[in-house]
C-alpha cells in the first residue's frame, strides 16, 4: 500500500493529532481563548468521527494500523463521547475558577490514544495508544491541582496505571518472545498449532494490565479513589469511552491474536466477569458517595461486557460493543447529571445529598431515576438491553450458570440503585438547590431520553451496526 | 385499527394530558389537582370503554390468537400483541378495576396527587401490555417495568414501614424474575424465535423443560404469591394506599396464574405434569396455612393479604390439575377474587380514611352507625367465604372438582381452606361491624357517602351477576380454555 493511501486510512488520527498540536500553540498564545479552543476541539472530534465513519476500510502501516468495521464503529462512539465531554467539562471548571485551556487539549490527545488502541493491528501501536490515552487521563484527573483530593486521585492513577502498564508491556513481550511477531495476525499463525505455555503466560499478562485498564475485578482497586477524588466532568469522560476503547482492544487482541486459543482464555475471563460482578454489587452495598458508589457500579457493568466477551463467539462480541455503548450513555449521562447539582455552591456527591430532588430539580432527578433503573436493568431503558443481549450471547455460548450468577448479581446491586430513587423519590429536601448549568443538565436530560425510550429506535441500527463491526473480528 | 395497542397505550394520554397540566400549572394548586383526577378518572374510563368494545368484537369461537398486530423490531424481536379468550378476560378485569382504584383515591391521597394518577395510568398501561404482549420479550418489558409504578406506590403514599416494604416487594419479584430471564433467553436461543404463539407449539427437551419451568415457577410463584415465597404480600399490602393494594390483589396478583396458564402449562407440559406433585403440596399448604394464619391477624388489611394468598392456592391447584374445570376455575376463580378482594380493600379504605386505623379492635358494632357499609362489606365477606350465588363460590367448586380429578387427596385438603376461610372471614366480620358501638372515637362514624356507593356499586352487580351466570364468561373462555387442555393433554399423553 502506497503512503498516501496509508495516511488516508490514519486520517481520523491525524484530524485530532494536528487538531492537538496546532490547539495548544493557540492556547500559549491565546491562553483566554478557552471558548473558542473548546468549541475547535469539539469540531476537531466530530470531524474525527466523519472522517471514521465515511473514510476507506483497510490496514496500514505493517498491519499496526487496522480500519474494519469494528474499529470504525468503535472510533465513532469514541471521538462523539469526547466531543460531548468537552461543552460538559470546560464551563464546570470555569465556575470553579480553573481557566484551562488544556482541557480541550488533553481530550483530543486522549481521545487520539483511545482511537488508535481501537485501531491498533500488533502489540506495539496496542501500547503506544494505552499509553497515550492514559498519560493524558492521569493529568485531566489531577486538572483540579488546587483540590488535593483531585491531585490525590491523579497520583494513585498514575502509579496504578503505571503497574498496569508494566503487565501490559512484559506479557506483550513475553508473547513477542513465543510468538516471533508483534503482530496480532502474526501471533494467530503461531498459536493456530495450540499455544506454548510461554504465549499463555504472556497472553495472562496482557489480559490482566487491559483488565486494569477497563476496572475489572480484581485489578478495580483503584477505580472507587480515582472516580471519587476525580473532577465529575471529567469522570464523566473516562468512565465511559476509555472503557471502550479498552474492551475493543481487549477483544482484537484475543480475537485476532488469540482466536484459536477461545477456550483457554475464556476460563480467564469467566472468572474475571463473575468476580467484577459480585465485587461490584456487594462492595456497592455500603458506599455513601455516589461517585464511589458508581465506580462500583461500574466495575459490576464492565463485568457484564467481559462475560459478552467470553462468549467467545461474534455474538458475543456484538453484545460487548452494544452493552458499552449503551452503557456509555448511561455512566455519562448520570455523571452529567452529578456536575449539574450543586447546593449553595457546594458540590452534591452523597447520597443523602439527593433527598427530595424530584421537588427540587424534577427533569435533573427525572434522568438520574432513568440512569439508575437503567444501570438496574430494568426494561425498558438502555441498561436492559444491554444485558439482554450479553446474556442471550453469554447462554447461546453454553455459559449458562455464569448468566444466571451475573443475573443474581444485579439483583444484589439493585439494592443501591433502589436505594438512590428512594432518597430521590421518598425523602424530604433538606434545602434549595442552585439552578443546575444549562450544558450539563441539557447532557443529562438528553442522555436520559435516549436511555428511554429513543433506544427503542436507536436500537434497529446499533444492532446490525455492531453485528458488522463484531463480524471483522472473524469469531465464529 | 391496532385496538390492542390503543386499549394499552390509552392511559399514557391521560398521563400526557397531566404531564401538561403540571408544565403550565403549579402541581399543588387545588384546581390543577382537581382538573388532573378527572383526567384520569376519564381516561381509564375511556380504556374501559375501548376494552368492552375489545371484548364485543372478539370472537369466541376460534382458538387463535385475535387482533394480532405484528411488526419486526429489532435482533429478531417482534412487537407482537393479540389475546385469546384467556387474556381478554385480564384486560377487561384490569380496565375495569382503575377507575374504582382513581375513584377511591379521590380524597385520601393529598400529596404529590399528579405524581399518583401519573403513576397509576403508566400501572394500567404496562398491566394491560403484560396481558396482550405475545413476544416473549415485550412480555418481560412490561411484566418487569410494572415494578416501578408500584414501588412508586407503596414507596410514596404508603403506611409507616412504606419504605421496607416496597424494597421487599421489588427485590423479591425482581430476584424471581432474573431467573424467568435466563429462561426467556435460553429459550429464543434453542427456539430461535421469540414469538408466544409459535413457542406454544414448540417442544423443548424434558431435560431442557424442566430448568426452563423451574426459572419460570420463581417468577410467577412470588408473583402469586405462592407458600413459601408470599412474605412480601402481606407487608406490601398493608403499607400499600387503598388504591395500590385493589391492584395488587385485583390485578397484579393474576400476572402469576396467567403466567402459569400461557407459558408453564402450554410451553412446558412434560415439567408441569412432573412437577404437579409440588405445586398441589404448595397449594394445600397455602389454602390452609394462610388460613389459620389469616385467622391470627389483628390488622384488618394483612388478614385479607392472608385470605389473598389461601385464594390463590385454590388458583394453582386449578392450573395444574391440567382439565377443563380446573382451568375454567382458576380463571373464574381469578377474576372474581380480583372484584372480591379489591372489594375488601376497599372496605378496609372507607374505614381507614375514617379513623386511621386498621387495627380489627378499635373497631366493633359498625353497623349500628354504617348499615350500607355494613351490608355491602357483608356480601363481600359472602363472596370471600365462597357463598353459592356470589362469584366466590363458582371458582372454588371447579378448581376443587378440577384437582378432585388430578389428586383426591388435594381436593380433599382444599375442601377444609373453605371451612377455614368462613372461619376467619366472619370472625372478622362479627369483630368489625356486629356487636355494640364500644369505642367512643367511632361514635361520629358516618355511611357511605354517594362517592363511595358508585365506587361498589359496580363490583356488587359484578359479584353477584358472575355469581348467578357463570356461563357469561364461560363462553368467552371456553374455546381458549379446552384447547389448552387438549395440547397439554396430547403432549403428556394422557
Amino acid at each position: 500500500m502506497s503512503l498516501p493511501a496509508e495516511f488516508g486510512l490514519a486520517c481520523p488520527q491525524l484530524i485530532l493529532a494536528i487538531a492537538a498540536l496546532a490547539l495548544l500553540v493557540w492556547g500559549a498564545f491565546a491562553p483566554k481563548a478557552t471558548a473558542a479552543i473548546s468549541a475547535a476541539g469539539v469540531v476537531a472530534l466530530l470531524g474525527a468521527a466523519a472522517a471514521a465513519a465515511t473514510g476507506p476500510l483497510g490496514r496500514a502501516f505493517g498491519e499496526g494500523l487496522i480500519l474494519d468495521q469494528a474499529s470504525v464503529f468503535a472510533q465513532v462512539a469514541i471521538y462523539v463521547a469526547s466531543a460531548i465531554a468537552i461543552p460538559l467539562g470546560q464551563p464546570w471548571f470555569e465556575r470553579r475558577g480553573v481557566r484551562n485551556f488544556e482541557f480541550p487539549v488533553l481530550i483530543l490527545i486522549a481521545a487520539l490514544g483511545m482511537g488508535m488502541m481501537a485501531a491498533s493491528g500488533d502489540l506495539i501501536s496496542l501500547y503506544v495508544g494505552v499509553e497515550l490515552h492514559s498519560l493524558a487521563l492521569y493529568v485531566l484527573a489531577a486538572m483540579h491541582r488546587d483540590d488535593a483530593k483531585a491531585s490525590e486521585a491523579g497520583l494513585k492513577y498514575f502509579v496504578l496505571g503505571a503497574l498496569s502498564s508494566g503487565l501490559l508491556l512484559y506479557g506483550a513481550s513475553l508473547i513477542y518472545g513465543f510468538a516471533g511477531s508483534t503482530l496480532f495476525s502474526q501471533i494467530a499463525t503461531a498459536v493456530s498449532g495450540g499455544a506454548s505455555t510461554g504465549v499463555l503466560f504472556g497472553l495472562v499478562f496482557l489480559i490482566c494490565g487491559l483488565a486494569f485498564k477497563v476496572s475489572a475485578a480484581p485489578f478495580h482497586m483503584w477505580t472507587p479513589d480515582v472516580y471519587e477524588g476525580a473532577p465529575t466532568p471529567v469522570v464523566a469522560f473516562f468512565a465511559a469511552a476509555p472503557k471502550l476503547a479498552a474492551m475493543v482492544l481487549f477483544a482484537r487482541a484475543l480475537a485476532e491474536g488469540f482466536g484459536g486459543a477461545v477456550d483457554q482464555w475464556r476460563q480467564v475471563l469467566v472468572v474475571i466477569a463473575l468476580l467484577s460482578v459480585a465485587v461490584g454489587a456487594f462492595a456497592g452495598l455500603v458506599q455513601k458517595n455516589l461517585k464511589r458508589l458508581w465506580a462500583y457500579s461500574s466495575i459490576a457493568n464492565i463485568g457484564y461486557a467481559v462475560l459478552g466477551l467470553a462468549a467467545g463467539d461474534a455474538q458475543g462480541v456484538q453484545a460487548m460493543l452494544v452493552f458499552m455503548i449503551l452503557y456509555m450513555v448511561d455512566v455519562t449521562g448520570f455523571f452529567a447529571c452529578l456536575a449539574a447539582l450543586s447546593r449553595q455552591g457546594r458540590s452534591m456527591e452523597t447520597i443523602d445529598d439527593m433527598a427530595g430532588l424530584i421537588k427540587e430539580q424534577p427533569g435533573v432527578a427525572l434522568a438520574m431515576t432513568a440512569f439508575s433503573l437503567s444501570a438496574l436493568g430494568l426494561p425498558p431503558f438502555s441498561g436492559f438491553w444491554a444485558k439482554y443481549y450479553v446474556f442471550k450471547a453469554a447462554i447461546g455460548a453454553g455459559l449458562g450458570p455464569a448468566a444466571v450468577a451475573g443475573l443474581v448479581g444485579s439483583v444484589v446491586a439493585a439494592f443501591y440503585y433502589l436505594r438512590l430513587v428512594k432518597v430521590i423519590w421518598f425523602d424530604a429536601s433538606p434545602g434549595a438547590t442552585d439552578r443546575p448549568p444549562l450544558e450539563a443538565r441539557a447532557i443529562g436530560v438528553g442522555l436520559a431520553l435516549f436511555c428511554f425510550p429513543l433506544v427503542m429506535l436507536a436500537l434497529s441500527w446499533i444492532d446490525p451496526w455492531a453485528r458488522a463491526a463484531a463480524a471483522a473480528f472473524g469469531l465464529a | 385499527m391496532p385496538i390492542l395497542s390503543l386499549v394499552t397505550y390509552a392511559p399514557l394520554i391521560g398521563v400526557a394530558a397531566i404531564l401538561a397540566l403540571r408544565f403550565f400549572g403549579r402541581a399543588e394548586d387545588p384546581k390543577t389537582v382537581a382538573a388532573a383526577k378527572w383526567i384520569a378518572l376519564i381516561t381509564t374510563l375511556a380504556t374501559l370503554a375501548l376494552s368492552v368494545l375489545l371484548v364485543v368484537q372478539f370472537d369466541a369461537n376460534t382458538t387463535a390468537f385475535q387482533f394480532v398486530e405484528d411488526s419486526p423490531w429489532f435482533a429478531g424481536l417482534h412487537y407482537r400483541m393479540g389475546v385469546d379468550g384467556i387474556s381478554v378476560l385480564f384486560v377487561l378485569l384490569t380496565a375495569f378495576l382503575m377507575p374504582l382504584c382513581i375513584a377511591a383515591s379521590w380524597r385520601s391521597i393529598e400529596t404529590r396527587v399528579l405524581e399518583y394518577l401519573i403513576a397509576f395510568l403508566v400501572l394500567e398501561t404496562l398491566v394491560i401490555g403484560v396481558f396482550c404482549a405475545l413476544d416473549l420479550v415485550l412480555f418481560y418489558v412490561f411484566f418487569e417495568f410494572g415494578l416501578v409504578p408500584m414501588f412508586l406506590i407503596i414507596g410514596i403514599w404508603g403506611g409507616q414501614r412504606r419504605v421496607y416494604a416496597a424494597f421487599k416487594f421489588f427485590l423479591y419479584t425482581l430476584l424471581g424474575s432474573v431467573l424467568m430471564l435466563a429462561a426467556i433467553l435460553a429459550m429464543i436461543n434453542v427456539a430461535g424465535t421469540s414469538s408466544i404463539p409459535e413457542l406454544m407449539t414448540y417442544k423443548f427437551s424434558p431435560g431442557l423443560q424442566t430448568w426452563l419451568w423451574l426459572a419460570f415457577f420463581a417468577s410467577f410463584a412470588v408473583k402469586m404469591p405462592m407458600w413459601p415465597v408470599h412474605t412480601w404480600l402481606p407487608d406490601a399490602h398493608v403499607e400499600a394506599p387503598t388504591a395500590g393494594s385493589v391492584i395488587l390483589a385485583g390485578i397484579l396478583l393474576k400476572m402469576g396464574g396467567y403466567g402459569f396458564m400461557r407459558f408453564s402449562l402450554p410451553m412446558f407440559p412434560q415439567a408441569s405434569e412432573l412437577f404437579t406433585p409440588l405445586v398441589f403440596a404448595l397449594s394445600v399448604i397455602a389454602i390452609v396455612y394462610t388460613s389459620l394464619v389469616a385467622f391470627r391477624q389483628v390488622d384488618i388489611k394483612k388478614l385479607i393479604a392472608y385470605s389473598s394468598v389461601a385464594h390463590m392456592g385454590f388458583v394453582t391447584m386449578g392450573i395444574f390439575s391440567g382439565n377443563a374445570q380446573g382451568e375454567q376455575g382458576a380463571l373464574f376463580q381469578m377474576l372474581s377474587h380480583g372484584l372480591i378482594s379489591g372489594a375488601l380493600f376497599l372496605c378496609v379504605g372507607v374505614v381507614y380514611d375514617r379513623m386511621h386505623t386498621r387495627e380489627i379492635a378499635f373497631y366493633g358494632g359498625l353497623v349500628n352507625r354504617m348499615p350500607w357499609y355494613a351490608a355491602v362489606f357483608l356480601l363481600f365477606t359472602m363472596g370471600n367465604v365462597g357463598l353459592p350465588g356470589t362469584s366466590g363460590f363458582v371458582g372454588e367448586i371447579l378448581t376443587m372438582t378440577g384437582a378432585y380429578g388430578a389428586s383426591t387427596w388435594t381436593a380433599l385438603i382444599a375442601a377444609t381452606g373453605v371451612i377455614l376461610s368462613a372461619v376467619y372471614a366472619l370472625t372478622l366480620y362479627r369483630r368489625v361491624v356486629f356487636g355494640e358501638l364500644v369505642n367512643p372515637k367511632l361514635g361520629g362514624i358516618a355511611d357511605l357517602e354517594w362517592r363511595e356507593v358508585a365506587i361498589f356499586a359496580p363490583l356488587v352487580l359484578g359479584t353477584l351477576a358472575l355469581g348467578v351466570h357463570p356461563s357469561s364468561v364461560f363462553n368467552l373462555t371456553q374455546t381458549s380454555v379446552d384447547h389448552l387442555v387438549a395440547a397439554y393433554q396430547a403432549a403428556v399423553g394422557g
